[in-house]
């Protein structure tokens, strides 16, 4: 085990600004992509539903 | 088997739908595993201490930059060969995770660089090569949009990625043509000389970035699909 306490852990030795900042950048990234993918599935079924109903 | 038979874009469409789900448990499965592995068995790096396990996220997504831009270029390849429509679906369906692994890997090279070499940014070979990458997957989705005719825009859209493949090898071999700031690489064809736990921890991130990759693709290539074909019978009866 690497770290002594929770406190440390979220400290990484000092760089947790940076550790942390990247992670949970590429977290949202990942999130963001997955909303992404949703709204354009929901988009896509109801462009075919509008034009049913023409 | 007949392997014709999923190059149809509407039978692909159920084989997607079918697969993505599981590409998306074994993502994060893996990248549970990964990360356990990464800050809790790796140990703390004699020369960087602590930072270095943005290396966890920054080489997985940096390799599935690369690697997903030769899918688009594969893909575009066999567009304008065989003039195949599931191709170029494809192509446009992994370029957008392309984009965003490209993303995810100059942001944390970023912050990896700051605490390490006391700069976010440098105009460095590697890190320059990089931001092209992004370049390039921006310029494939804005060209592949920028037709009326959707047939148009995945054949120039896919030029233009076959173009831009000699982007990779200069991103690849940049550490080793130019003095940089970056440093060479961990793991190379010959082996590696990383502890073998940071080893593990850093291949099961990759893999768990692949899947994803893999999960998301086949979802967008779905959304896709619809949107092309959404003056078809088959279409309608979906929605």
């Amino acid at each position: 085990m690497n770290w002594a306490s929770a406190a440390d852990f979220w400290n990484m030795g000092g760089a947790g600004f940076y550790v942390w900042g990247s992670y949970a950048v590429a977290a949202l990234a990942i999130g963001f992509e997955v909303v992404a993918l949703g709204i354009r599935r929901k988009r896509a079924l109801a462009a075919i539903r509008a034009e049913r109903e023409l | 088997m007949n392997w014709f038979y999923y190059a149809s874009p509407t039978t692909f469409y159920g084989l997607a739908g079918r697969l993505a789900p599981w590409f998306f448990v074994i993502a994060a499965i893996c990248a549970a595993w990964g990360l356990w592995l990464g800050f809790f068995v790796a140990p703390t790096d004699f020369q960087q201490g602590e930072a270095y396990r943005i290396i966890f996220l920054h080489v997985p997504a940096a390799w599935m930059s690369m690697f997903l831009y030769f899918l688009v270029a594969c893909y575009g390849a066999l567009t304008l060969t065989f003039n195949t429509r599931l191709s170029a679906m494809m192509a446009r369906a992994i370029a957008p995770t392309g984009a965003m692994f490209t993303f995810v890997a100059l942001w944390s090279g970023a912050f990896w660089g700051r605490p390490t070499w006391g700069a976010y940014w440098v105009w460095d070979a590697r890190l320059t090569s990089e931001l092209v990458l992004l370049f390039l997957y921006f310029g494939f989705m804005a060209l592949a949009s920028a037709f009326e005719d959707p047939r148009r825009g995945d054949r120039a859209a896919a030029l233009l990625a076959l173009i831009g493949v000699v982007n990779l090898p200069i991103i690849y071999f940049s550490v080793q043509w130019w003095n940089t700031l970056h440093q060479g690489s961990s793991v190379n064809f010959k082996g590696t000389s990383m502890h073998i736990a940071m080893l593990q921890a850093m291949l099961m991130m990759s893999f768990a970035a692949w899947m994803y990759a893999a999960g998301a693709a086949l979802v967008r290539v779905r959304a896709i699909i619809l949107e092309r074909e959404k003056h078809t019978q088959w279409a309608r009866s979906l929605a």
